[in-house]
């Protein structure tokens, strides 16, 4: 199908773009188009106004400081993949970047386009919510940060308004020497997940210091596991306690769709967190018995 | 809505124009200029049918507006195999195709050659488990994929040479 018609713009910097989003009426912001195009062309979305935010110079950028990290909105999922400061400090980036649909479309894809599509599969979604992410936004008349928690408003709708942009993302990185694990199923490699966990896990002595779960692609947007991050504080790593934690996912959304029943993705939940615990215990250098 | 016009380079060639905002790049390439070669599959992503280069880049030509390509180099099949091309007119990758079969019907094909002309570019030495999980993004019904994959492999050869002696200019 075609898109319907619509007017083009394109701001050379922050300022143009948000006097754009604060006056024009029915409008978007572009960033990627991997997902925004997409729903044009079948128009599943029908707009006036598209502002193209690809000459927005100071949108992207990579910034480590510390236990922080701040990806600019306009940073393309290729450049967070393919960094290698980041690679170093928290493997889990280049590794969740990996399922980001496929090359072709991390080429154009970018953070802030991710955040604000908010499918409910979108790994960088669950690397914010793994890592408590702080999301800033801006508009012609203010500036302010949402924590990741109070981010998602309603399914594939972020708790932003019409005339605001997201400028950039700030992840709390875990210390260094963690272990992490990501496992996802899919029904081919690329495609939004059925169901996948992100798992981080600090040792300290033998025994679990510190770990941080999140689900997703299980309802409207990622949630943290925290029933079964409890159970795992203070314990010795190994496949019974693992199994315990897939176990302790009982405090958690799951949706039907027509893709998987909601049974079906407690399962894979189960399985998949045994899996990423595992990693993550043998990265932080524990026991996986 | 307001038309704009736009000048870009297309395998080489400046092309100036009048687009429609809504006009997708490969809408642009097909019917603007009658560069049939790159085809469309799926327009929202999912096949790679219309996979083009864009200042080097793989990218999906369904989900880019042409009014973005402005000032852009855009290489599609059609420019694969410039006067920089084997004796028999095609890019190694090209070659490749034909000799292990990766091809059938044709029209999966501009896709996985632009796709893999990046690739191989990028990482000649990419494996085979490596290149099929790559090559997720582009979809066959033909093939069965085994004679795509190699292809690819028989070809990266060349752009390991065509790397090794800085003649980047062998798509
Ligand atoms: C075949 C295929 C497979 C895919 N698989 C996956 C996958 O497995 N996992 C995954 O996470 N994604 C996947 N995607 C989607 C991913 O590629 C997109 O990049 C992402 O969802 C949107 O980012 P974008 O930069 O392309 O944004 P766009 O498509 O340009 O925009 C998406 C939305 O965000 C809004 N927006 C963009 N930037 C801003 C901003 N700065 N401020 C406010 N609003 C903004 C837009 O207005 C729009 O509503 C896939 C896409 C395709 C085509
Ligand atoms: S036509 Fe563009 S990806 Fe299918
Ligand atoms: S050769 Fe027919 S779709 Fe690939």
């Amino acid at each position: 199908m075609k898109a319907a018609a619509f007017d083009y713009h394109r701001p050379a910097n922050r300022a143009e773009a948000l006097d754009m989003a604060g006056s024009l009426d029915n409008a978007k912001f572009l960033a990627g188009g991997q997902s925004l195009v997409a729903m044009l062309n079948m128009r599943y979305a029908i707009v006036d106004h598209l502002i193209d935010l690809n000459h927005v110079s100071d949108l992207a950028g990579i910034e480590m400081t510390g236990d922080r990290l701040r990806l600019g909105a306009m940073t393309r999922q290729r450049a967070v993949k393919d960094d290698t400061a980041l690679a170093a400090r928290a493997p889990i980036f280049a590794a969740a970047l990996d399922y980001v649909g496929h090359f072709q479309t991390r080429n154009r894809g970018t953070v802030g386009g991710s955040l604000g599509h908010m499918d409910p599969s979108a790994e960088l979604m669950a690397l914010a919510t793994l890592m408590d992410a702080e999301v800033e936004v801006q508009s012609k008349a203010r500036t302010r940060t949402l924590s990741i928690a109070d981010y998602p408003m309603a399914y594939m709708t972020p708790a932003i308004e019409m005339d605001e942009m997201i400028t950039g993302v700030t992840f709390a990185l875990p210390a260094e020497g963690h272990g992490w694990g990501f496992h996802e199923h899919a029904q081919r490699h690329g495609d939004f997940a059925v169901c996948g966990v992100a798992a981080l896990m600090e040792l300290a002595g033998g025994t679990v210091s510190r770990t941080a779960i999140t689900v997703f692609g299980i309802g409207m947007a990622p949630q943290r596991a925290r029933a079964a991050e409890d159970l795992l504080a203070g314990q010795t790593p190994g496949d019974d306690l693992y199994r315990a934690a897939g176990d302790a996912l009982d405090d958690l959304d799951y949706t039907t769709d027509a893709m998987a029943s909601a049974a079906y993705r407690r399962r894979l939940a189960g399985v998949l967190t045994r899996r990423a615990l595992a990693d993550a215990a043998t990265r932080a250098g524990g026991d996986r018995r | 809505m307001t038309t704009k016009s736009i000048s870009l380079t297309v395998n080489g060639k400046t092309v100036e124009q009048e687009v429609e905002p809504r006009t997708h790049l490969a809408d642009f390439l097909r019917h603007g200029i009658g560069l049939t070669g790159t085809h469309l599959g799926c327009e929202h992503g999912v096949c790679g049918a219309c996979t083009v280069l864009v200042d080097g880049q793989a990218v999906r030509s369904c989900l880019m507006l042409a009014v973005q390509a402005d000032g852009a180099e855009v290489v599609t099949v059609e420019g694969l195999a410039p006067e920089t091309g084997g004796d028999d007119g095609l890019s190694p990758i090209q070659a490749a195709f034909r000799e292990f079969h990766g091809l059938q019907c044709g029209y999966c094909t501009p896709g996985f050659l632009t796709s893999l002309t990046q690739l191989l570019m990028e990482n000649p030495d990419i494996g085979e488990e490596d290149l099929r999980k790559e090559l997720s993004g582009n979809l066959c019904r033909c093939t069965g994929y085994a004679g795509i994959v190699r292809a690819a492999l028989a070809a990266a050869q060349a752009y390991k040479e065509a790397a090794a002696s800085g003649m980047g200019g062998s798509r």
